[in-house]
């Protein structure tokens, strides 16, 4: 594999008006990976990656395709999928498809567009028609179509229901096979464990973390996670806990755990009440409530 | 594309001009002018104007004491006087001859070899005609046989009435074809903007430049098709005047359809909101179809007036395509009106391209 980051950016910021947006981020994105970009909304996701596409013009900062700053013939190398685009209305998508097929030089044939995200169904519908889900993967083939070397989607799955997003999952998995490098931002954490190599936490304009999901979960977190539901004011109840090694973390007590059996024995002493209880693996949810000490979809 | 499926819209172009003439043609189909347009011309003329503007000032006959019969006459309320004077026998008097034959007058008195003229094919001809008789300007009443200082001559002109469908034809082609491209250029790109599809275009390696051009070469043939329509539907159903070629006057259609969305684009360059477009869309299409002259003929408006209509491309367009369908006229009386278009089309182009945003 190549070596050379597909897409580098060096102290990226950008300001708008007084609120600073992004506020000095670096990242580098390896070749034939799929990077995600996590955070909140209003973290700077949206701006760093249209920054990176070449949309957004940084106030300071460096964006590096393949080694060398960005040239004219860059936009026939990426595909992009924005977070909320409008599609030309009155036609169908068929004729979307070719109607940006035409703007390329070299673009993919019509069918493989189709096939790449099962689009027979709805080719003959009007663009205003589309369900959420048809409608992203739609947009997808849009972007597919350059036969891009690097993909940017922000937020592709946002406002789509549970099977619309695996659905659009198996189209991403499919295209990471192509070695296509991809860009994705998400506050989604179940769809970066899903498909992201290596994640960078992103909150008010900063990178916080970037690793592979493994590495960055390794790192921050040991064992299992008990979760006790908050309860109202017992002093006691606190008091017992923090004895414990429990730590208040939004609405409830959370204990890391690497003996799970010693942990419930003393929980269970300490008479407590248990309900509501539940133990599970630390996932990036967890990761960035720790790093941020908010949650991701508030 | 968009205009052929968004149906409403489309029949609505093609339906609504046509409509609107129609609807006009009756409306004006009475006679029920009260008012005659007696054109003065020859030396005489503008002192003569002065003088009885003066007199009817003064409350009319009571003051006619020291005015001629042919003054008398012409201080009638109901008569409107419009000055042709200067240069004997002039261009001027040409031009008031012609108008007399279409028409567009109803009288004209020279006051330079003392004759008037009348359409004898115009119906108020007959009403003139008795009212200068009873005036004694032609020395109809001189019954005492005595040689009178001052009296004027009849002669007579020939020449079939333009009805104001024929004026307004053009009128209508061009207002339709303003709101064709003002509104379908600026309109659709600035919505574009404002959702995201000018966005995702800007993405793509198209360049803004192929983009405009490609809009406005969409616009311009869906332009030229629906004023065709609406030429061929108008004629069917009204059958007005096309005296000249109709090279010039496709010619002069398509550097106006040119000029209309040059200008659109200008006002497409930028903007994101649509109320705003539209606000100021309808702040330049509305003067626009009042000072063009579309309905009625900016002839007697102030100068200043005039002077303003001249910025608008639609003002020399019309002057065009009804020099064209009315007099008659080939390109060698229109080339003035088809250079000003293209120099405008030229000059919006230009706004617009140094203008425009994707976002």
């Amino acid at each position: 594999m190549d070596t050379t980051p597909i897409m580098e950016v060096i102290d990226l910021r950008k300001n708008y008006g007084k609120v600073e947006a992004v506020r000095g981020i670096s990242l580098s994105i390896p070749s034939g990976s799929c990077f995600g970009l996590l955070g909140p909304n209003g973290a700077g996701k949206t701006t760093t990656i249209e920054m990176m596409e070449g949309i957004l013009a940084p106030d300071s900062g460096t964006v590096l395709f393949r080694g060398k700053p960005v040239d004219h013939r860059f936009r026939e190398k990426v595909g992009i999928q924005f977070q909320n685009t409008a599609l030309p209305e009155y036609i169908t998508v068929k004729e979307t498809l070719e109607l940006f097929r035409s703007f390329y030089p070299e673009p993919r044939t019509l069918a493989e567009v189709i096939d790449l995200c099962s689009l027979g169904d709805i080719l003959g519908r009007d663009n205003r028609k589309l369900s959420g889900g048809q409608r992203q993967r739609m947009l997808l083939g849009i972007a597919l179509i350059p036969r891009p070397e690097m993909l940017f989607l922000d937020e592709p799955t946002t406002g789509l229901d549970p099977q619309a997003r695996r659905n659009f999952w198996t189209l991403i998995n499919g295209i990471k096979k192509e070695n296509t490098s991809i860009l994705l931002t998400t506050h989604y954490m179940d769809e970066a464990e899903e498909l992201c190599d290596r994640v960078a936490i992103v909150d008010q304009g900063k990178v916080l973390e970037v690793d592979t999901p493994d590495n960055l979960l390794a790192k921050h977190f040991t064992g299992q996670l008990v979760k006790l539901p908050l309860q109202e004011g017992n002093g006691r109840t606190a008091e017992i806990l923090s004895g414990i090694g429990a730590v208040r973390s939004g609405e409830s007590w959370e204990i890391e755990s690497t003996a799970l059996d010693a942990t419930m024995k003393r929980l269970l002493e300490a008479n407590l009440n248990l309900d509501g209880l539940s133990i599970h693996k630390p996932d990036l949810e967890d990761l960035f409530i720790k790093l941020t000490g908010t949650s991701l979809r508030t | 594309m968009e205009f052929v499926r968004d149906r409403g819209t489309f029949f609505w172009n093609l339906l609504f001009p046509v409509l609107m003439v129609a609807g006009f043609s009756f409306a004006f189909s009475g006679d029920g002018k009260a008012l005659f347009k007696v054109a003065l011309a020859g030396d005489q003329a503008s002192t003569v104007a002065e003088a009885i503007a003066d007199a009817r000032a003064g409350g009319g006959h009571a003051n006619s004491a020291g005015l001629s019969p042919m003054e008398e006459f012409l201080s009638i309320p109901e008569l409107e006087l419009i000055v042709y004077n200067d240069e004997e026998a002039g261009p001027d008097r040409k031009i008031a001859l012609d108008k007399l034959r279409k028409h567009q007058i109803d009288m004209l008195v020279d006051f330079n070899d003392a004759t008037y003229y009348l359409n004898d094919r115009s119906s108020g001809s007959g009403i003139l005609k008795r009212l200068v008789d009873a005036s004694g300007a032609n020395g109809s009443v001189a019954g005492d046989g005595m040689e009178r200082v001052g009296t004027f001559t009849e002669r007579a002109v020939s020449g079939d009435a333009i009805r104001y469908v024929d004026w307004l034809v053009p009128g209508v082609i061009g207002m339709n074809m303003m709101f064709s491209c003002l509104f379908g250029v600026g309109f659709v790109l600035v919505r574009y903007r404002k959702n995201g599809v000018l966005k995702r275009l800007k993405a793509t390696p198209v360049g803004a430049l192929n983009f405009l051009f490609a809009q406005a070469m969409s616009r311009m043939i869906i332009a030229f098709a629906t004023s065709v329509v609406v030429f061929a539907g108008t004629n069917f159903f009204l059958h007005f005047r096309m005296e000249g070629s109709y090279l010039p006057l496709l010619a002069l259609l398509l550097l106006a359809i040119l000029s209309m969305i040059s200008l659109g684009l200008v006002f497409a360059a930028r903007f994101k909101s649509e109320e705003l477009a539209s606000g100021l869309l309808n702040l330049v299409t509305f003067p626009m179809m009042i000072f063009s002259g579309v309905f009625f003929s900016l002839e007697g408006s102030p100068q200043a007036l005039r002077n303003v209509s001249k910025a608008f491309p639609l003002t020399h367009f019309l002057e065009g395509a009804r020099a064209v369908m009315i007099d008659g006229a080939g390109f060698a009386t229109v080339w003035p009106q088809m250079a000003i278009l293209a120099a405008m089309s030229a000059v919006f182009l230009a706004i617009s391209t140094a203008l425009f945003k994707w976002e």
